[in-house]
C-alpha cells in the first residue's frame, strides 16, 4: 500500500514540476520572446510557406474564428469519407472493414472536437492508416485548435484595447512545433522502451504454453498514446484503452502517461497569468481549480479503495480495494487517482473501467466532466473557466451594486448573454439527450437498430440510466470516456452524441473568444478604488462558489436518479 | 473565405506528412533498440515463442498457477473489461460462483483467505499479473498436481514477485509458470 501512495504522490510532484516551467515558457514563446526552441523557426517558416500562410497578420476575432472553422470544417468532410473507405485503403494489415456512415460520422466528429469518444474498438474499427493520417492527425490538430483558440483570448487581454487577436494559423503551427511534437517524441520513446508497441508489424500468433492457439493485436500504439494524454485526446489504440498491457505496460508508464494529460492544461493557466502580466490572477485561478480537483479526488480514493460492499457481503477480502476493471500492476489508488484526473482535463482515456466504478465514484466522475473546468482540455479548459468567471464577475457586481468589469473592461449585457447561454448550454444537451435516450429506451425497445434499444444497458437498474446519462455527458464535455458496458454503435447514439459533441466543443470555444474580442475593443478603464478586483483570492473563492451552485442546480435532479440512487440502494 | 479554404487544405497536407508520416516513423525508428523492438517483448522457451511478457494468458490445467478472470477468455485480438455496475445481480452471482470454483479446486481455503483481484475480471481482459496474495493461495493445489512440495513452489513464488518502488507488488503468471516448467526437470 505504500508504494502505491508513494506512486501517487510523485506522479502528482512530478506533474507539478514539469507544468510550472512549462507554464512560463508558453506564455514567453506566445508573446514571441525569444525562448530556446527558437531554433525550430525554419521549420515552421517552411511549413507556413508550404502552406501559403503568412503568420506575422493581424486578425479580428471573427477573422480569428472564421479560420479555426474552416480548418476544422475540412478535417470533418475529409475525414468522414476516409473512414468510410478504409478497407479500400492501404496499410489494412489485419482487414479490418470499412466504416458504416453512422458510426464515420460519430468517429470523425469525435476526434475532431478533441473527445474520442469510441464507438468501435481500435483492434477491430480501423486500419494502420486511419489510425494514424485520421485519429493521430487529429489528436495533435484538435489540441492545437484549442489551445491557439486560449491564446488568441489571452491575447485580448494582455493589450489595453484591441481588435487583433494575433494570427491563429502562427498560434496553431507553434503549438504543434513548440509543444506537442518534442514532448509527443519524448514520451512515446518512453513508452516504446517500457514495452508499448510501436512497430508497424500486424497481428501475431503463438501457441501459449498450456497450447492454446493467442492471436496478438500489435501495432504503432506509442506514438499514439503519446498524444492522446499530451492533447488530453484520450482515444485508445486498443480497445481497453490504457488498461491494455500494451498500451500502458507498467507503473512508470502509468506515470507517464498521467502526468502527460495533466501538464498542458495546468501549464495553460499559469501561462495565462504571465501572458497577460497578471501573474497573481493565473495563480488564484491555479488554486481554485486545485481545491477543485480535490474536492474531487479525496472521497473517489476514498470509496474506491473500501471495495466493493456487495462483495464485502459475499465474505471476499478486498484489502488492495475495489478490482473489477482495474489492472493488478496499477492498483486501485492509481486507478481512482487517473479516474478522477482525466474526467476533469477532460482526457477520457481510462487505466480502468469506470463502469465498474463504485457508485459514488462514478457521480464525482460526471461532476468533473459536468463543471469541465477544473483544468479542463487542451486550451478549452480556461475558456470554460473564463465564462464562469463573467459569471462571477456578473453576480458579484450585482451584490455590491457596482458595473461589473473584468480586467478593465466593463462587462455589459451582450457579453453577460452570451456567457449565460454558453452556461445553460451544457445542462440542456446532457439532460435533453439523456431524457431522449431513456425515452427511447423505454418506448422503442424493439426499434430494429445494430444494436436494439432494449439491449444498449449492460447493467441493469439505477446503474443503466447512469450508463446513459454518462455518455451524453462525456460527449458534451468532450470528454470520451464512457461507461463502455453501453451498447453504443448504433444510428441512435452515433448521431445523437454526434451532435452533443459538434454543439459542446464549438459554440464554447465561439462564445469566449467572442466575449474576449468585444471586450478588447471597449475603453481601458485604470483600477481605481472602486473596481472590482478580480485576482484576489476573495474573488477566487467567489468564482469556484458560482461553479458548484451552478453545476448543483443544474445536476443533481440526474445524479440523483442515477449513481446517488444506486449508492444508496446498497446500504 | 477562399484564401482560408486553400490554407487549411495546405496546411493539412504539410501537417500530415510532419505528423502521421516523419514523427511516427521516426518514434518506431528509435523503438527498434528497445527490448521488444517495438513489436512487444515477447517470451521464448527451447526456441519457441510461448507469449508476450505483457499480455496475459489462459491458464486453467490444474497444474498451472491461474490468471484472473478475463471478460475476453484472453483473446488478445480484442480487449474489454467486463463492464458490470458493482450492484448487478447477474455480476454479484457470477462472482459468488468463481469463489465457489476456487473453494472447490483449492478445499483447504477459507472464503475469507480469497484476494479480489482472483474473483474479479480485469480492465484489459488481458492482466498479465496477479497479486502475490492470489498466488500464495494457488501455491498448494500447484505442488499437490506437480507432485512437488508445498514449500519448494512458496519459495517459487516469493522468488517471482516483484516488488517496486512505486505501485502494487506484482507476480507476473506466465513467468512463474515457466519457471515452474523448468523446476520439473
Amino acid at each position: 500500500m505504500n508504494s502505491e501512495i508513494l506512486g501517487v504522490v510523485a506522479s502528482f510532484l512530478i506533474t507539478l514540476l514539469i507544468a510550472i516551467p512549462l507554464g512560463k515558457y508558453l506564455a514567453k514563446m506566445f508573446a514571441g520572446e525569444r525562448v530556446w526552441t527558437d531554433f525550430l523557426k525554419p521549420l515552421e517558416s517552411g511549413l507556413f510557406k508550404l502552406a501559403g500562410i503568412r503568420p506575422g497578420e493581424p486578425m479580428d476575432w471573427k477573422q480569428f474564428l472564421k479560420a479555426m472553422l474552416t480548418i476544422n470544417l475540412l478535417w470533418l468532410v475529409y475525414g468522414f469519407f476516409v473512414l468510410i473507405y478504409q478497407d479500400k485503403l492501404p496499410f489494412n494489415p489485419d482487414g479490418n472493414p470499412g466504416m458504416t456512415t453512422d458510426l464515420a460520422f460519430n468517429t470523425i466528429i469525435s476526434f475532431v472536437v478533441n473527445c474520442d469518444l469510441q464507438h468501435y474498438s481500435g483492434e477491430s474499427g480501423l486500419t494502420y492508416l486511419t489510425q494514424q493520417i485520421i485519429v493521430m492527425f487529429l489528436m495533435f490538430t484538435s489540441a492545437a485548435t484549442g489551445i491557439a483558440a486560449a491564446v488568441g483570448l489571452f491575447k485580448a487581454f494582455r493589450d489595453k484595447t484591441t481588435t487583433n487577436l494575433g494570427n491563429f494559423w502562427d498560434f496553431f503551427v507553434k503549438v504543434i512545433t513548440r509543444l506537442l511534437l518534442p514532448l509527443s517524441f519524448v514520451v512515446a520513446i518512453i513508452l516504446a522502451f517500457n514495452g508499448a508497441t510501436a512497430s508497424y508489424k500486424g497481428k501475431d500468433q503463438f501457441i501459449s504454453l498450456q497450447g492454446d492457439t493467442v492471436n496478438v493485436s500489435r501495432g504503432p500504439a506509442a506514438q499514439m498514446i503519446a498524444i492522446k494524454h499530451l492533447g488530453t485526446n484520450g482515444g485508445g489504440w486498443y480497445g481497453a484503452n490504457s488498461a491494455h498491457p500494451l498500451e500502458n505496460p507498467n507503473y512508470i508508464t502509468n506515470i507517464t502517461e498521467i502526468v502527460s494529460q495533466m501538464i498542458v492544461p495546468m501549464a495553460m493557466i499559469i501561462g495565462f497569468g504571465y501572458f497577460i502580466r497578471r501573474k497573481k490572477l493565473g495563480w488564484v485561478i491555479f488554486a481554485m481549480m486545485m481545491v477543485g480537483m480535490f474536492m474531487l479526488l479525496i472521497p473517489t480514493i476514498s470509496s474506491e479503495l473500501g471495495g466493493n460492499p456487495a462483495l464485502t457481503k459475499l465474505g471476499i477480502t478486498q484489502t488492495t480495494g475495489a478490482m473489477e476493471g482495474k489492472e493488478v500492476r496499477i492498483g486501485p489508488l492509481a486507478t481512482g487517482y487517473w479516474s478522477t484526473l482525466t474526467t476533469i482535463v477532460s482526457t477520457g482515456s481510462v487505466n480502468g473501467m469506470h463502469d465498474s466504478t463504485m457508485p459514488l465514484t462514478g457521480a464525482w466522475q460526471l461532476l468533473g466532466m459536468m463543471i469541465n473546468g477544473f483544468f479542463g482540455g487542451c486550451g478549452v479548459g480556461i475558456l470554460n473557466y473564463f465564462i464562469y468567471l463573467i459569471i462571477a464577475v456578473f453576480i458579484s457586481g450585482l451584490m455590491v451594486g457596482r458595473t461589473p468589469e473584468f480586467l478593465g473592461h466593463k462587462v455589459e449585457a451582450r457579453e453577460v448573454k452570451i456567457a449565460a447561454m454558453i452556461t445553460l448550454l451544457s445542462p440542456f444537451l446532457i439532460m435533453a439527450g439523456t431524457a431522449l435516450a431513456a425515452f427511447v429506451f423505454n418506448n422503442y425497445g424493439d426499434a430494429d437498430w445494430a444494436v436494439k434499444p432494449a439491449n444498449w444497458l449492460n447493467n441493469p437498474g439505477y446503474h443503466g440510466f447512469s450508463e446513459m446519462l454518462y455518455e451524453m455527458t462525456s460527449a458534451n464535455a468532450n470528454n470520451g470516456s464512457g461507461f463502455e458496458g453501453l451498447g453504443d454503435n448504433n444510428i441512435f447514439w452515433n448521431v445523437a452524441t454526434g451532435f452533443v459533441l459538434i454543439l459542446g466543443r464549438f459554440l464554447p470555444i465561439i462564445g469566449p473568444v467572442a466575449i474576449a474580442g468585444m471586450l478588447a475593443k471597449k475603453k481601458y478603464i485604470p483600477e481605481s478604488a472602486g473596481t472590482l478586483k478580480t485576482d484576489t483570492f476573495t474573488f477566487g473563492v467567489m468564482t469556484l462558489a458560482v461553479i458548484l451552485v451552478l453545476n448543483a442546480l443544474s445536476y443533481f435532479p440526474a445524479l440523483a436518479l442515477g449513481p446517488i440512487a444506486e449508492y444508496f440502494s446498497m446500504k | 473565405m477562399k484564401k482560408y479554404i486553400i490554407q487549411s487544405i495546405r496546411l493539412t497536407v504539410v501537417l500530415t506528412v510532419l505528423l502521421c508520416v516523419i514523427y511516427p516513423l521516426l518514434v518506431a525508428f528509435v523503438s527498434k533498440f528497445s527490448a521488444g523492438k517495438g513489436n512487444g517483448e515477447t517470451i521464448t522457451l527451447n526456441g519457441k515463442v510461448v507469449g508476450y511478457a505483457n499480455v496475459g494468458q489462459k491458464f486453467d490445467q490444474p497444474q498451472y498457477f491461474w490468471g484472473r478472470p478475463s471478460a475476453v477468455d484472453y483473446n488478445a485480438a480484442g480487449s474489454a473489461g467486463s463492464n458490470k455496475g458493482p450492484t448487478n445481480p447477474d455480476y454479484l452471482k457470477q462472482v459468488s460462483d468463481r469463489v465457489d470454483t476456487l473453494l472447490k479446486y483449492h478445499p483447504y481455503l477459507k472464503k475469507g483467505d480469497i484476494p479480489a483481484d482472483m474473483v474479479t475480471a480485469s480492465g484489459s481482459g488481458l492482466d498479465p499479473d496477479i497479486s502475490p496474495a492470489g498466488a500464495a493461495i494457488q501455491a498448494k493445489r500447484v505442488a499437490q498436481n506437480r507432485g512437488l512440495d508445498a514449500e519448494q513452489v512458496s519459495q517459487l513464488v516469493n522468488e517471482h514477485t516483484e516488488k517496486h518502488l512505486f505501485g502494487p507488488a506484482t507476480v507476473n503468471v506466465l513467468k512463474l509458470n515457466i519457471a515452474l516448467d523448468q523446476l520439473k526437470k
